[in-house]
């Protein structure tokens, strides 16, 4: 057991299609969002990744290595990997009482009681969600993976 | 720095007598470096039995040469390697404790009673190993393959007894042992979807020669899944292609760029792509360079 612990711990699907380096550089990212990982947190070593979910060691460093390059974590030999930033414009409006979190909660409050399923909402968010910012260039990290195939295909 | 584990060339080896013999392993080269952990997968009787036994140092190739942590004799090493035969050979008429201890005083110098201990888990010390079952035997022949903190290990079909709870625990650990300790590790299966996640590396055997040897992405991402009008795949490298009307199906080793405006191109799974090889036996062999043995440019030279 280490003596100070990781402050997220990764869940791995191996039937979701997504790469398993993806899906922790995509949790990663997700617990920033959502501030459950803040700056000067510890990720879990490889080691204890690996022990938990049975993965190839080589996976995490690859998606540590990833999140670095983006910026999100440093290395620091001997010490372990270290969150130094957040993710998202405002970290603030994530929060459980931010006023976009409370008014989206109020929408989905009412899109369950107009008799919307749970995919129904899902697939109602996506669709405004991907209009919305397809209009103004976004930056797309969570493609990355994908982009270096697209590039050899071409 | 990476060195090699195990390299191979044109490694041959036939059981019974001459004529009506078997041959286990036929011209197989190879190579695999440290540190990786790699899947040794092929249908049964592929011959990844006959492997894991030569390169443990418990039979002699008929041909061709072997070398394993760097000596040429894999007995010789026999200290630095951990093998666990399928059948997980233990003495049943000891307890869990005797076996622990066995496992002590034949490993001086290198047991890690700890890390035994710790995978021994819940076995009953004072049970006898014939009292055990298979699930629990592979337990404690894994606690001794981990005590000797091996430089090598060798699992001939390790998961096959274990319950998906101790599997995935079982894994874990070995997981973790190679994350601490560099240790490379060859784990046979003839099911994938149980070593997948797990192996960077793929020694896919069949027919009793490597098929398929490398970095499993890179393996993967070599082959391409075309799906389009029937037309010409050249000139890319055919593994298996099926028409159905005026729709073609083919997976292909790309030789080049792929035509993305003609063909719905998507990337295959590291199964698929193991069962279009197996369903067409005269596709082309591949091995990434790292896998390539030292000097094997030997397609024209054999002929």
């Amino acid at each position: 057991m280490a003596a100070e612990s990781a402050a997220i711990e990764f869940r791995i699907d191996r039937r979701s299609g997504v790469a398993t380096y993806l899906q922790i550089v995509q949790q990663t990212k997700q617990a920033l969002r959502l501030g459950v990982l803040e700056p000067g947190d510890r990720l879990p070593a490889a080691r204890e990744v690996v022990e938990a979910t049975a993965i190839n060691p080589n996976t995490v460093l690859k998606a540590y290595r990833e999140l670095e390059r983006e910026g999100l974590v440093e290395a620091r030999r001997g010490l372990g990997t270290f969150v130094r930033r957040t993710l998202g414009g405002a970290p603030d409006a994530t929060a459980a009482d931010a006023p976009l979190r409370t008014e989206l909660a109020d929408w989905a409050r009412r899109a369950r009681a107009a008799g919307l399923e749970k995919d129904d909402v899902g697939a109602l968010f996506t669709a405004v969600l991907d209009s919305t910012y397809s209009t103004n260039g976004t930056n797309g990290t969570d493609s990355v993976g994908r982009s270096h195939e697209g590039d050899q295909e071409r | 720095m990476t060195g090699v584990a195990i390299e191979a060339h044109g490694l041959g080896k036939t059981y019974g007598r001459r004529g009506g013999g078997h041959r286990a392993l036929h011209d197989c080269s190879f190579r695999l470096p440290t540190g990786r952990v790699c899947a040794l997968v092929g249908p049964n009787g592929a011959g990844k039995s006959t492997l894991l036994n030569l390169a443990a140092g418990l039979d002699r190739p008929g041909a061709g040469s072997l070398a394993v942590l760097g000596s040429t004799d894999p007995a010789a090493v026999r200290d630095r390697i951990a093998y666990v035969a399928q059948d997980k050979p233990l003495y049943p008429q000891l307890t869990v404790a005797d076996t622990l201890w066995a496992g002590a005083e034949l490993n001086p110098g290198r047991w890690d009673r700890a890390t035994a201990d710790r995978i021994a888990g819940t076995l009953p010390r004072t049970a006898r190993v014939r009292a055990l079952s298979g699930g629990q035997r592979t337990r404690l022949a894994l606690a001794l393959a981990l005590g000797k903190r091996p430089e090598l290990m060798l699992l001939d079909e390790p998961m096959a007894d274990l319950d998906p709870l101790a599997r995935h625990e079982l894994m874990g650990v070995l997981m973790a042992e190679t994350a601490e300790h560099g240790t490379t590790i060859v784990m046979s299966s003839h099911i994938l979807t149980e070593l997948e996640g797990a192996c960077d590396y793929l020694l896919f055997v069949d027919g009793g020669r490597v098929r398929l040897g490398g970095e499993a992405e890179d393996i993967v991402s070599a082959h391409v899944l075309l799906t389009g009008q029937a037309r010409d795949l050249a000139p890319h490298t055919v593994v298996e292609s099926r028409t159905t009307g005026r729709q073609l199906t083919a997976l292909v080793r790309k030789e080049g760029p792929v035509d993305t405006a003609t063909w719905a191109v998507t990337q295959p799974t590291l199964e698929e792509l193991l069962l279009a090889h197996l369903r067409s036996p005269e596709a082309p062999p591949l091995l990434t360079p790292s896998a390539a043995a030292a000097g094997t440019r030997a397609e024209a030279v054999s002929a």
